[in-house]
Parts: C-alpha cells; structure tokens; sequence
C-alpha cells in the first residue's frame, strides 16, 4: 500500500472521489496541501482573488452538474470568507464540500495567529462538518463528506484540518474507501408507494389542480419526470425562483414562476386550486405570501426527500418522503398503468379559466415606454433572442434577479442559477465563472446590477488568468432598484442609501483587467450590441447596459394578503 | 405541552454542540438537558424536555433527527414512561426548624447526605413536581442552594431506544 501524507491524502482523496477542479486561495495552515497539490496534475486548483468567490464557484458548478464544488480555504480569515458562500449553498441545498485549514492542533484554543473556530462559525450553515484528529482518518472523512453532501437533501459539509495533519514528514497508508455507511444516516430512497397511489388519485379528481415545483426538482435530477407527469396530466404546472427549468418554460402549460414577484396566472391559479401537488418546494415566505390565507381551498400534496421540510409552515394532506425522481417516476407508471388522467372536461373548464386570467398570453407584461430608454425587461428578452434561450444564466440579487426570472424562459433544467434563500449580492459573477470553467463552450450571462457586481468584482482577474468568457449583463440603473422599490413603496420615496453614487468606469475597469467592456445606453442599439458581445465566444465582455431607473418589477404580491393579493403595476392592484 | 425527549447520540466531539445549537437557532426552547455515555461507549444518551404546541414538537423532532450525529431519538411523552431528576438542596437547619426539615425530607423519601450544626444537604430524586413540591413544603425561605440533574427517562415495558 501506498505511503502518503496527510497533505497528499487530502488531495488524492480529491483526486479519487473524481474531482477536476477545486476553488481556492492558499496561507499558512494550508501550505503543506498547496505544496501536495503542485506536486499532481490530476486535480486543477483555481485560484480566485477572494474566498466568498470560491464558496460561490463551487456552488455554480454545482447547480450547473448536480456535483459537489470544492472549496480550499486557510484557517482565519480564509475560512471566516467562505461563510456567505457557505450559508448561499445551505439555503438552497447545494452539494459542496469546504476544506479549510487550522493551527495545529496543539495551537487549538490559544488564539493563535489566523486561528478560528471554523467549525463552531458554521455550525448553523452546514449540513454536517468534521475535524481532522488523525491523518488516517483523511479518507474516509473526505468519502463521508461527499456522501452526506450529495445525499439525501443536499447540503454544504465542512471539513476543518489542524496544520500538524498534513504534515509532510508523516506518511500512512493510504486507501480511499469505496463506500461509506454512518449508522445514524439513512436518507429515504423512495417514497411510499401507497400515499403515492393516494396522492394520483387526489390529483386527476381534483376540479383545479396545479403543480407546484421547486429546486428539489432541478437538483434532484427530476425535470425529466416532472414534465412527463405534467404532460401526461395536463395540467397547469408553477416553478419556483429555484426551480425554473424543471419544467419548459415556454411550454403552454407553464404558467410561470409563482410567488412574491409571480405571474399573475401562476398566483391567481394556485389561490383557486382545491389541490396542489407541491414538488420538491417548502412552501418558502417569498412563495406564500403567509400561512393564513394561502390556498384556502386545497387539499395539499407534499413530496419532498426532507422530512423537516413537511408540515414545516403548510400543512401537508398527503405528505411523501422521498427523493423526487423516484416518487414521480412512480407516480407515472402508476398513471399510465391504471390510465388515471383528469376528466377531459373538467380539466378543460379549468384551462379556460386559466387563459382568461392569462390574457394575451403574455405572462408578465410591462409597460414599452416610449422607446427613449432601455427598459430592463426588454434586455432580458433580447438576452433570450440572442442566446436562442440556451445560455446558462447566473443572477446577482435584487431587480436585475427577478426580471432574469421572469423574461428569460428556461426549458431546460441546471441553466437558470441564484441565490434564491439567501438572496447573496455578489453570488453571479463567481457562480459564473464556475460553469464556465467545466462549460468552456457555452454562453454562460451573468445578470447583474451595477451593485451586485461591485461585490464581488475583482473576480474579473480570475476571470483574465484561466480564460473565462463570461457575458456580464449589467442592468445599470444606478441604485439599488429593489431597494429603492420598497422605498417608492412604503417609504414615500425617501431613497436612504439605494442609490449608487461614484460609480467607476465599468468599461475602463474591465479594460485594466483585460477584458472587453460595452456601454449600451440606446433601445436601437441594443440587440446588435448583444449579439456582438456574445460573437466574442473567447472573450468576457462587460456589458453596462442603461435601463430606466424609474421601473419597479411587477406583479408584487401585498404583504398580509393571499396569493392573489398583488401590485400588477405602480397604479393599479388586484 | 411539557415534552420529553430521548435521543442517542454519536458519543463524538461537537455533537451536543449541534444539538444546543439547534434548539437556539430555530427559537425552540429547552427546559432541561442531561446527558452522558451510554453502556456503548460510543454511544450518549441526551434527554431533554422542552414545551410547545404539538407542530413545534414535530418539526423538534423531525429537525433533530436531520442532525448526522443522531442515531436515533424518542418522544417518551407519547407513551407511559419513567422520569425522575434528582436534587441536591441545602437548607437551614437551626432550632426548632431542623427537627421539621427531617421531617419533611423522610415524607418525600430524600435523604440526608451531609450536615453541619446549621445546614441539612438533602438528596431528593423524583418527578420535577416532587422536587418542586419539596421544595414548596420546606419553605423557599429557607432554601440556600439549590442543584438539579434535570430530567432523565425512560419508557414502561418491553419498549427501548436502543440500536
């Protein structure tokens, strides 16, 4: 058997759970891994320029595969970095794996140098962590930690190693373990066939049933299974912010994302239904818009693999615990076996009301202007046009967010990627990056807002050093729109610290880090610019596109009321 | 509702941290907490008790048992079970008192463990409202210190928690 290290352990165990790239920034408790890792070629490191960037490359990668990204981080401040990465991933079940060094174990508790209590820190954001107490136990550790973030509901784990474990001079055999087993962890592999059964028949006798998803579904590797269902039924399907793309979003049983800043249909719909069949979804405060009044006449079918997640704020009448894959895959046969579908024309009474509430069939109009000024809405639109709505859109965190989500229809899972619990600025540009890396072919956008990008925009070096063409789509309005929305609307306008003064040159500043910057600021120029950015498939192209700074996003729903309680524009309500 | 809770525990470092730490992140609440290694020494057997409505309960539960350490955990309330805590209480014992708090200590069936010509150290095991009661029966004012194990359980019958 092979002699390694406990630094070489690290990274062969790496190596042997299959992992290519790993996200990182090297110091003192880590140099020994860093010096193992020159010495290989199997597993690339990539070195970002802060380490909140590295949390969020890894978690991009993540949502983009269905893997686990990698995080490499130094004790102290290299782990206290991570911890907005971390949390992003924790709140929306993200697989990823965090190593992040230590003082030696004998410095542990003296406060030393670059010391922190990594584990204690992230405690509430991780799904599980570990510290290293013998190089022996390296590889099974690093082969728990993939098992538990990948398994079950996904989650970040945590993996903390005292310096004095990597020791160099100190070699062990080394084996990675096949399989592991913890006897106190047992996620469900399937859900139970008889509610499965039950839930079928509630759903094809319901009057106005809809299917509600979320990113259980994008994650869970169920889009395909979803759809078929859905197809096979008939009936109206929602996604959530997380899960669009688990079902096509330009199909016309799509009636759009729910919630807070839903389509009108999808949350008129889910008030009237008398069952919803929520999929992979909890039922999240920016869905329901409170407990009281949500759907007050549906029977309620919860299929989720966490049981926690049941019951947790709606209260499910028939609760199935189990990965969603495997329970819709189920649900199919047992629809086509037994030829249960709605009846035809309760189901069509039901799509009628459903197209009257839908108009034109636009599910999220807006206001055109006069053609004087970009609209944001029209630039995610064009976004679509130009990427023929096959791009892998990241998003920061506010306006720019919710207009990605409603204009730009995602028809296949994995391709639309936010932070959607913690809602982080910053997460887009480095979530980005880590797509682009494992797609290097691919139009990989970045929707973002001239604020969101500051946070995390010295990634653009990184950007420069391993050749990433990311398109960073800047809706640049000059102040924190959603910030300054809630001001407009329940603050008379008082604008306290939502706009943006002193803004840089974006196209200067993208110029000095060697990429190609575009200033759009004209409705006619528009399309052509994109198709020009994108032409650049070996380039980053910054594009600061001038949308109007007046526009609020619509519908938003009325705190305090029911789904169907909603702004449809600055003037008028439902 | 007053609920005790068993639950077994990976005996590691850092898992009862999780377990604390959970109760206070979700805003749930903890009244007692005992806990130490089982016969397997791998093994910790933690009982806790706690209050709330029956769906806090359930999602206590259910959050609990998402914890990687726990191996497995009961709600002893919702069957007929065994609780008893013990306590230890110092009590002035001077003049006509000291023949009346031996007294009241052998009609709750504590014993005495330690004395001085001032003070009686009782050692009382029962149910928390024994121990109150005791306490309620022997006058607060003359109380001096106070320890309590907090709550440990067990279920009647053939029932165990065990792996």
């Amino acid at each position: 058997m092979e002699l390694l290290s406990g630094a070489e352990m690290v990274v062969r165990s790496l190596r042997d759970e299959g992992v290519k790239f790993i996200y990182g920034y090297p110091g003192g408790a880590l140099l020994h891994v860093y010096d193992a890792i020159f010495r290989q070629d199997d597993v690339t490191h990539v070195l970002v320029r802060h380490e909140q960037a590295a949390a969020h490359m890894a978690d991009g990668y993540a949502r983009a595969t269905g893997k686990p990204g990698v995080v490499l981080v130094t004790s102290g401040p290299g782990a206290t970095n991570t911890i907005t990465g971390i949390a992003t991933a924790y709140m929306d079940s993200i697989p990823m794996v965090v190593i992040s060094g230590q003082v030696a174990s004998h410095m542990v508790g003296t406060d030393a140098f670059q010391e922190t209590d990594m584990v204690g820190i992230s405690r509430p954001i991780v799904k599980h962590s570990f510290i290293v107490k013998d190089p022996r136990e390296i590889p099974e550790i690093v082969k728990k930690a993939f098992y538990l973030a990948q398994t079950g509901r996904p989650g970040p784990v945590v993996i903390d190693i005292p310096k004095d474990m990597t020791n160099p001079a100190e070699k062990f055999e080394y084996s990675y373990p096949k399989k592991v087993k913890l006897r106190s962890y047992n996620p469900a592999v399937r859900g139970h066939s008889g509610q499965i059964r039950k839930a079928l028949e509630l759903l094809v006798e319901a009057r106005r049933p809809i299917i509600y998803s979320g990113g259980g579904v994008i994650m869970g590797g169920a889009a395909k299974q979803l759809t078929e269902l859905g197809k096979e039924l008939g009936v109206p399907v929602t996604n959530t912010l997380m899960g669009l793309g688990g079902f096509p979003g330009t199909d016309r049983q799509f009636v759009g994302m729910l919630g807070m800043h839903g389509s009108y249909t999808a949350n008129v719909a889910m008030h009237h239904a008398d069952v919803v069949m929520c999929v992979g979804a909890r039922f999240d405060d920016r869905v329901i818009n409170g407990a009281t009044k949500f759907c007050p006449n549906a029977r309620i079918i919860h299929i989720d693999i966490d049981p926690a997640s049941i019951s947790k704020t709606i209260k499910a009448d028939i609760p199935i615990v189990g990965p969603v894959d495997s329970v819709l895959t189920e649900m199919l046969a047992i629809a086509r076996e037994h030829k249960l579908r709605p009846n035809a024309d309760v189901l069509a009474a039901w799509w009628k009301q459903i197209d009257e509430w839908r108009g034109d069939g636009k599910l999220f109009p807006y206001d055109q202007g006069d053609g004087s000024i970009i609209k944001p809405q029209r630039v995610i639109e064009t976004l679509w046009e130009v990427t023929k709505g096959d791009a892998y859109v990241t998003s920061d965190v506010g306006q720019h967010q919710m207009f990605a989500a409603q204009y730009y229809p995602f028809d296949k899972p994995n391709r639309w990627v936010n932070s959607g619990g913690l809602g982080t600025m910053g997460f887009g540009l480095p979530a980005a990056m880590g797509i682009q890396l494992h797609h290097p072919d691919a139009a990989v956008a970045c929707v973002t807002g001239e604020g969101s990008i500051q946070m995390n925009i010295q990634e653009l070096s990184t950007c420069l050093q391993y050749d990433l063409p990311v398109k960073i789509i800047t809706l640049n309005n000059q102040a924190l729109g959603m910030v300054r929305q809630w001001q407009d609307m329940q603050y008379n306008s008082r604008y306290s610290h939502s706009y943006m003064e002193s803004l840089p040159d974006f196209i200067k500043l993208t110029e000095s880090y060697g990429h190609v910057g575009m200033r759009v600021e004209k409705p006619e120029d528009l399309k052509s610019a994109m198709e020009e950015a994108f032409a650049q498939t070996k380039r980053l192209v910054f594009m600061d596109i001038r949308v109007d700074n007046t526009e609020h996003v619509y519908p938003m729903q009325i705190a305090g009321g029911s789904m169907r309680d909603m702004w449809l524009s600055k003037t008028e309500r439902t | 509702m007053r609920h005790i809770i068993s639950v077994l525990l990976e005996n590691e470092p850092g898992a009862l941290s999780r377990v604390v730490g959970l109760f206070s992140q979700r805003n749930y609440n903890i009244e007692t907490l005992t806990v130490a290694a089982t016969e397997d020494p791998t093994l910790s057997r933690l009982t806790l008790t706690t209050i709330g409505q029956e769906d806090v309960i359930e999602q206590i539960t259910k959050n609990l048992n998402k914890l990687i350490e726990v191996v497995k955990l009961v709600n002893l309330s919702e069957g007929a079970h065994i609780e008893r805590e013990l306590m230890l209480v110092k009590i002035k014992a001077t003049g006509a008192q000291r023949a009346e708090v031996k007294r009241t200590t052998d009609i709750f069936r504590g014993q005495i463990v330690d004395v001085t010509s001032s003070v009686y150290t009782v050692q009382l095991t029962g149910t928390s409202d024994k121990l109150d009661s005791f306490i309620e029966a022997v006058g607060p004012a003359t109380v001096l210190e106070v320890v309590r194990t907090g709550v440990s359980g067990i279920a009647r019958g053939d029932k165990v928690l065990s792996i």
